[in-house]
């Protein structure tokens, strides 16, 4: 029966029931059909596609809260079609992409434009952000009522904070109106000027500006008080710090409406890096050879050994709700540039799983934990009304993906979907990777050869 | 490309055995290649006083500098240094070049090497971009000749020899480096070469101006590589009983930049006045490396008086540039 596939003897972690056992997984349609121990050969539909899943993990597919696909305007970076081909590798089956493209995404019109373009991309589930501000200028709102409508999941100026202390006020005063969160990018913009690296021994050393903590941190202190004060949701974007970790945590327990995400190159590099240092216990007194390489040139910017580790630490205890990408895909040449003039961001959806599986080998955090922070905790942010694709409950829409934790690869961002062909992590050799992802029962990507000629004619349909 | 420690320890000089290509900061220096520099420094010398300043030992040697910020005596000296050693030396600037154009800097330094230069000597305001530069280059070599706030070696190759010329040894003698430590390129590279050889490296300027880092003391930790480095906000206590005295020089826009509530305080603060020299060795030296703002971070008295190797400076970056184009160049080359 065309449409279906079984997977079978597979670990099954699921958050959302706090599954995590050996089994099989019939999917019919669009559905998990069936999820238990052992399905017998009489339930499974004749013609059914099978993958033998010993050795893997099955899950929610993983929802990024936070990637850039820079179309429109900058598609020589990156489009929807491209970062959606990107995210089914990396096991991402749903992104929200945010509204700094060029015009922005601070209307209806291109809220429509967005969702438009992922139905022809036909992937993965792109659900857009939208400005806070008209045209990210941080002065006026943005009409948010009517991009809500249009089905925004939520506001943000990213690549910007919003400055402006009364505007912010405002914006979760009425997106506490419609439900959906104010999501900043936090980062006193007077305390960054020209900081291009984490300001501490790394920037002394490299005659590099510093981007202080503080910086963060201040704006993060200010946008729980106005969360507190307006009642709004509040969700913070890639916090880096462990000041930043403490001050969330102090704000849930005030019971303020307030959510945070990290990203999987906080949680796993450091400034070090920008050394050209792979390893934390080189002294910085010597440089790489890949000192200054602009790959590790990132907002915000990459930290301590010590805030990585309170970073982990916030994920391990649901301080920090969800790891999220920041996908932010560049030129071959905004790369290849002096540190200062290269352009900003981490092409990371196709080595976010692998690097975080990094820190489960080391057993800086377990497995259960890491798939929630990837499914149900973004899907507390996006509402209930998503709770479907972040379960492998019976009968919930099939998003899944299964992974090979233990394969061994190394990375070639020269062969990323993305467009986005750059990493920190080039030449370095990863443990766990992506082998299948499903969308509403369809394969969209696999590294397993009979799915993928199946994928393949799907794509070709 | 750039030493590792292993190959660091090793007490052959890199210019001898083929290991160094670039010369992008003093942080891979060795004291043999130290040593080897300042003998060939000294050879140098002998050169610059005769009459007849001309040699053959880089002929046929092609040195391209592009200095993408302004300056007058860097570049003047590397010119100045190829063509006394008989290279032919050719200088390109951002302006007027396809730099202003929009040609990419990795473009541009790729052309470079394509015309056949043996060296390219380069300037240019972001930090590490020299790095970038030896990075993607296979042929041509590089020397930094000052990159943003991060480093300025073959100017602090001329200050250590300055000094040692001056004091002889510098072992736990206390060397001032006085002002912006926080942009200043010239004292990132002075300390590496000051702890190299050993002396009592004091920073003093106002709080503003001084790296967070050394602010609070986060460098003094054991296994730190400027661990030793002291920092003394008060002018007055740094200067007491130094051998030499480095005065930075503070770009006037700091002012405007909120770093400084204004020069005249500044100034009444930090320059360097005769009282203040009083107090410290008698015949301690004075060093600025220019270009001075007199009357700001130096009194005109004391910048042309008895103690000042201001000029002495100027006169052995020449040499010092020399001998480092040749040992990068030539390095088995007979000088005459």
């Amino acid at each position: 029966m065309k449409n279906s596939l079984l997977i079978r003897k597979t670990r099954i972690i699921d958050p959302s029931s706090r599954t995590d056992m050996i089994g099989d997984i019939l999917i019919l349609n669009n559905e998990i059909a069936e999820i238990r121990k052992e399905i017998r050969e009489s339930e499974i539909p004749i013609d059914c596609a099978v993958v033998e899943g010993e050795g893997l993990i099955a899950c929610p597919g993983f929802i990024d809260l936070h990637c850039h696909l820079r179309e429109p305007g900058y598609e020589d970076k990156e489009t929807i079609l491209t970062g959606s081909q990107a995210a089914a590798k990396g096991g991402f089956t749903t992104i929200c992409c945010m509204p700094n493209t060029n015009p922005p995404i601070d209307n209806a019109a291109m809220v429509h434009f967005i969702k438009g373009k992922s139905i022809e991309a036909n992937l993965v589930r792109v659900l857009p952000i939208g400005c806070v501000s008209k045209g990210r200028a941080g002065l006026e709102l943005a009409e948010m009522w009517e991009m809500a409508e249009a089905g925004v999941i939520g506001f943000s100026d990213d690549g910007n904070p919003v400055g402006n202390p009364n505007l912010m006020r405002q914006a979760l005063s009425y997106a506490k109106m419609l439900n959906v969160p104010i999501i900043d990018h936090c980062e006193e913009q007077t305390l960054t000027k020209n900081a291009v690296v984490n300001e501490g021994a790394v920037s002394n050393r490299l005659g590099l500006k510093g981007w202080p903590n503080e910086a963060e941190e201040s704006m993060v202190a200010r946008d729980i008080a106005l969360a507190e004060l307006t009642g709004g949701k509040l969700h913070l974007a890639h916090i880096t710090t462990a000041y930043s970790v403490e001050l969330v945590a102090a704000a849930k327990k005030r019971g303020v409406q307030v959510t945070a995400e990290t990203t999987p190159h906080h949680m796993t590099l450091t400034e070090n890096w920008v050394l050209g240092h792979k390893h934390s216990k080189e002294s910085i007194q010597f440089l790489g050879p890949d000192a200054y390489n602009p790959t590790t040139k990132v907002n915000p910017p990459l930290r301590t050994e010590q805030d990585r580790q309170a970073l982990v630490n916030g994920i391990r205890e649901g301080i920090i709700d969800a790891i999220a990408t920041d996908h932010a895909p560049q030129t071959f040449m905004g790369k290849v540039d002096t540190y200062t003039s290269a352009e900003w961001g981490i092409s990371g959806l196709e080595t976010a799983l692998s690097s975080l599986l990094g820190l489960v080998h080391k057993g800086e955090l377990d497995l259960m934990t890491l798939v929630t922070r990837l499914t149900t905790g973004p899907i507390s942010i996006l509402g209930t009304s998503y709770e479907e694709i972040g379960s492998l409950r019976k009968g919930t829409t099939a998003d899944i993906v299964l992974f090979d934790p233990d394969r061994k690869w190394v990375v070639k961002a020269g062969e990323f979907a993305s467009k986005g062909k750059h990493s920190p992590l080039e030449g370095i050799e990863l443990r766990g990777k992506l082998v299948l992802s499903i969308v509403a029962g369809k394969p969209i990507y696999s590294s397993i050869d009979k799915i993928k000629i199946e994928v393949e004619e799907k794509m070709n349909e | 490309m750039l030493h590792s420690q292993k190959e660091m320890s090793e007490n052959k000089p890199g210019f001898l055995t083929g290991t160094r290509n670039h010369v992008l900061d003093l942080d891979d220096f060795s004291l043999e290649e130290l040593d080897l520099l300042f003998t060939t420094t000294d050879e140098m010398h002998t050169v610059l006083n005769q009459d007849k300043k001309k040699l053959a030992v880089l002929q046929g040697k092609i040195i391209v500098t592009l200095f993408c910020e302004p300056s007058t005596r860097t570049r003047l000296s590397f010119e100045e240094a190829g063509k006394i050693l008989g290279a032919d030396v050719i200088n390109i600037s951002s302006q007027g070049s396809s730099v202003e154009k929009g040609e990419s800097l990795l473009n541009t330094m790729l052309t470079i090497q394509a015309t056949g230069a043996d060296i390219i000597i380069i300037r240019h305001p972001h930090s590490g971009a020299p790095h970038f530069i030896a990075r993607h280059l296979n042929s041509s070599k590089v020397i930094n000749a000052g990159d943003g706030l991060h480093a300025h070696p073959t100017q602090a190759l001329s200050d250590l020899y300055t000094m040692k010329s001056h004091l002889g040894h510098l072992a736990n003698r206390k060397v001032v480096i006085v002002g912006d430590i926080l942009h200043s390129r010239v004292a990132r590279s002075n300390l590496w070469g000051l702890l190299l050889i050993g002396a009592r490296v004091v920073l003093c300027g106002p709080p503003t101006l001084l790296p967070k880092e050394f602010l609070r003391g986060d460098h003094r930790k054991n296994g730190h590589h400027l661990a030793k480095i002291e920092v003394e906000m008060n002018l007055d206590k740094a200067i007491e009983g130094a051998a030499a005295i480095m005065a930075l020089r503070l770009q006037t826009e700091r002012q405007d930049d909120g770093f400084l509530p204004s020069l005249r305080e500044y100034s009444k603060m930090y320059a360097i006045t005769p009282e203040r020299l009083k107090t410290a060795q008698t015949r301690a030296i004075l060093m600025h490396p220019g270009p001075m703002n007199e009357g700001v971070e130096i009194s005109p008295d004391v910048a042309h008086g008895p103690q000042s190797v201001i000029e002495e400076q100027v006169n052995n970056s020449v040499a010092i540039r020399m001998s480092l184009l040749k040992l990068l160049l030539n390095p088995t080359g007979k000088i005459q």
